[in-house]
């Protein structure tokens, strides 16, 4: 065993980039469940939008312009969902299910002359002087935009539900849809929002794994990332900061079990590689505590006639 | 009673209907672990279901389901692909194992090909290629050409044909540079590019100028690429796209005779339990392009050893080898038996870490 050959500035580095997919679908996931809409189809808009960002930036060369691309893409498919259960009231689970089975081949075939290309490199944020202090310039300051936006994103997710009138009405739809079409919301109006917000998060998550994570496009490579998503926003009882927590601690320990492994630290594989697992789960039932439920309309159709 | 009557009639329909399909069309079946483009694994085996495809053409008609798990989900699918006619089925991981034999149970008319596994039964049997002897190419050349001194190793699972891979590397890199090093992450998955990937930047992180992988995708060649200076191999596939660096040579499996010649077992009625263990003599193992990264004479030597695997002069395991634990395994000049092989659950003498078990 040799601690010394983990570098915990790397470590960092590392973790918070292996934590980002998982962030930016888990916070688009969050605002849908917030209005009272389950989307199984996570997975499947993450795949469309890792494709989407890759073959744009790699035609025209701009990475930036890919993951608006995947942006586009993840919302597009989500516009799928939106006929199925707003306009057509299809069950949600199945139609999210169907999404992402749609969205795994679908991606294969848009994918088939991309295999073993190469993309644009986006490049880190150099900012002169802060980015060069020791230790912390490494860990903070120097990292590709998206990851930055993922945090704003929880941020901004946050502030908007927490402070602003339209946080409250999208959570008033989210707990009694009846209550808030009475009031005079548009109720399906306001969920579409919600859903094509989601799937431009998510669309923008696969393509960090495709764009910087990886990089490289390979047939169904986002390989559970947007299940576990799902997973996080409720063990995260629908708050963005703990959803924040939860996938930096999952991303974090993958990471770090995979340093300890290569150290050659004397606890078994095992159990190092069901520990990302484990202990997100157990921190984030322990957080919920509190007792904060789920939002109560989540997953039933809305009709106004009802 | 009308209703199961009902029911009967149509089975009976049913039954009639597939029996008559069957008559004019041999149906193969495949089950993949991982995505057909993954480039690495089911991507050749997939290769080799289109070589069937073309060389029986009308007379054999091939379906496949991707992305499968191992474990109760496979026996579901299998069932399944029996249900609607297989007379034969591929299953392609190691991981089907048990799924297989159970199903294999259910259908006994039907034929079942396991690969990489050991259990067979009237209607099963297994078939496997020898990558070790791949993978002491691999370790010669990369023992010559590290740096650091540090060989990166990722591991799926440990399972027999990981360890005995990771055996032969080390053995072969060891020979040739006393100072070498395996550091071995497992990942626990047959395909996750992310997963994949990050394990690769951890290895080079810690040091790691040479990353062996058992993963089935090529994140782990991007990763590489990423970092420079960081030398791969091909797995189960060519790789090509990432010749001539970071990949420098790598390990081809070539399923596809051996698919076309057990499909017309089938199609003759020859068909018997067979148990398949082929490498480089054979063809089923093939060594991709050695790029020209590698130095001239590493690369004569590496095919040198190639040639006398091929003609059988030389033996990927020939003592003198000891285990890890210091316990005498192999005699100088003696090699090692099938048995010992297939059922490999050690490491020999100087890897670090355990296996987990």
């Amino acid at each position: 065993m040799d601690l010394s050959e983990i570098n915990p500035v790397l470590l960092v580095a590392s973790l918070m980039v292996a934590a980002t997919p998982l962030l930016l679908a888990a916070i688009g996931e969050l605002v849908v469940e917030k209005a009272g809409v389950l989307n199984l189809g996570v997975e499947g808009m993450m795949i469309v939008g890792a494709i989407s960002g890759f073959a744009i930036s790699v035609e025209t060369g701009s990475p930036w312009l890919g993951f608006i691309a995947a942006a586009i893409g993840g919302a597009v498919l989500s516009l799928l969902f939106v006929l199925l259960t707003q306009f057509a009231l299809a069950n949600q689970v199945a139609s999210g299910l169907a999404l992402t089975l749609f969205g795994l081949g679908f991606s294969a075939l848009m994918g088939q002359s991309y295999v073993g290309v190469k993309p644009p490199s986006m490049g880190e944020i150099h900012i002169p002087i802060i980015s060069d202090i020791p230790v912390i310039g490494p860990v903070l300051f120097q990292h590709d935009p998206i990851l930055y936006l993922g945090i704003a994103l929880t941020a901004a997710v946050w502030a908007v539900l927490k402070y602003t009138r339209v946080g409250l009405i999208l959570r008033a739809v989210g707990e009694n849809h009846d209550a808030a079409h009475a009031l005079g919301y548009k109720v399906i109006k306001i969920r579409i929002m919600a859903i094509l917000f989601g799937g431009a998060c998510a669309g923008l998550g696969g393509a960090y794994i495709s764009l910087i994570r990886v990089p490289q496009w390979t047939e169904g490579m986002t390989a559970g990332v947007g299940w576990i998503a799902l997973a996080l926003v409720v063990f995260a009882s629908w708050k963005p900061w703990r959803a924040l927590l939860g996938a930096y601690l999952f991303g974090g320990i993958t990471v770090l079990q995979l340093n300890l492994q290569a150290a050659g630290v004397a606890i078994p594989v095992e159990y190092l590689a069901m520990s990302p697992y484990i202990i997100t789960i157990l921190v984030l039932v322990i957080l919920s505590a509190d007792k904060s439920s789920a939002p109560a309309s989540l997953g039933r159709i809305f009709h106004a006639s009802h | 009673m009308k209703f199961t009557s009902l029911l009967a009639s149509a089975a009976v329909a049913l039954g009639l209907a597939t029996g008559a399909v069957a008559e004019d069309k041999t149906k193969v079946g495949f089950v993949f672990v991982g995505p057909v483009g993954d480039g690495g694994w089911t991507y050749e085996h997939n290769k080799g279901r289109l070589a069937v495809e073309e060389e029986f053409g009308d007379k054999v008609e091939t379906v496949f389901v991707e992305s499968v798990p191992e474990g109760p989900d496979a026996e579901r699918v299998m069932t399944q692909m029996a249900l609607e006619g297989a007379d034969l089925i591929f299953t392609t991981s190691f991981g089907y194992m048990d799924p297989t034999i159970n199903v294999a149970k259910k259908f006994p008319d039907v034929k079942f090909e396991h690969a990489t596994g050991y259990k067979t039964a009237d209607n099963v049997s297994v078939y496997s290629a020898r990558f070790y002897e791949g993978r002491a190419v691999q370790g010669h050349i990369a023992g010559k050409m590290t740096k650091s001194n540090t060989i990166g190793y990722i591991g799926s699972y440990p399972i027999p044909e990981v360890i005995r891979g990771i055996n032969s590397a080390y053995i072969h890199a060891k020979k040739v540079n006393p100072d070498v090093e395996f550091k071995i992450v497992w990942a626990y998955t047959w395909f996750d590019p992310a997963k994949e990937a990050d394990a690769a930047s951890v290895l080079i992180e810690q040091g790691a100028d040479v990353i062996l992988q058992h993963t089935d995708s090529t994140a782990p060649q991007a990763a590489a690429q990423e970092a420079g200076n960081v030398i791969t191999f091909g797995q189960a596939s060519d790789m090509s796209e990432y010749a001539p660096m970071p990949r420098v040579s790598s390990i081809i499996d070539n399923w596809a005779p051996y698919y076309i010649a057990r499909t017309q077992a089938v199609m003759d009625g020859s068909w018997e339990t067979v148990n398949t263990w082929d490498g480089i003599a054979q063809g089923m193992v093939e060594i991709g392009e050695i790029s020209d990264a590698v130095p001239a004479d590493v690369k004569e030597e590496a095919l040198a050893m190639k040639a006398a695997m091929a003609d059988g002069s030389y033996h990927a395991f020939t003592g003198p080898l000891k285990k890890q634990d210091g316990s005498d395994w192999l005699a100088e000049g003696e090699t090692a038996d099938d048995g010992t092989l297939a059922g490999m659950n050690f490491y020999v003498e100087g890897l670090e870490g355990e296996i987990p078990q």
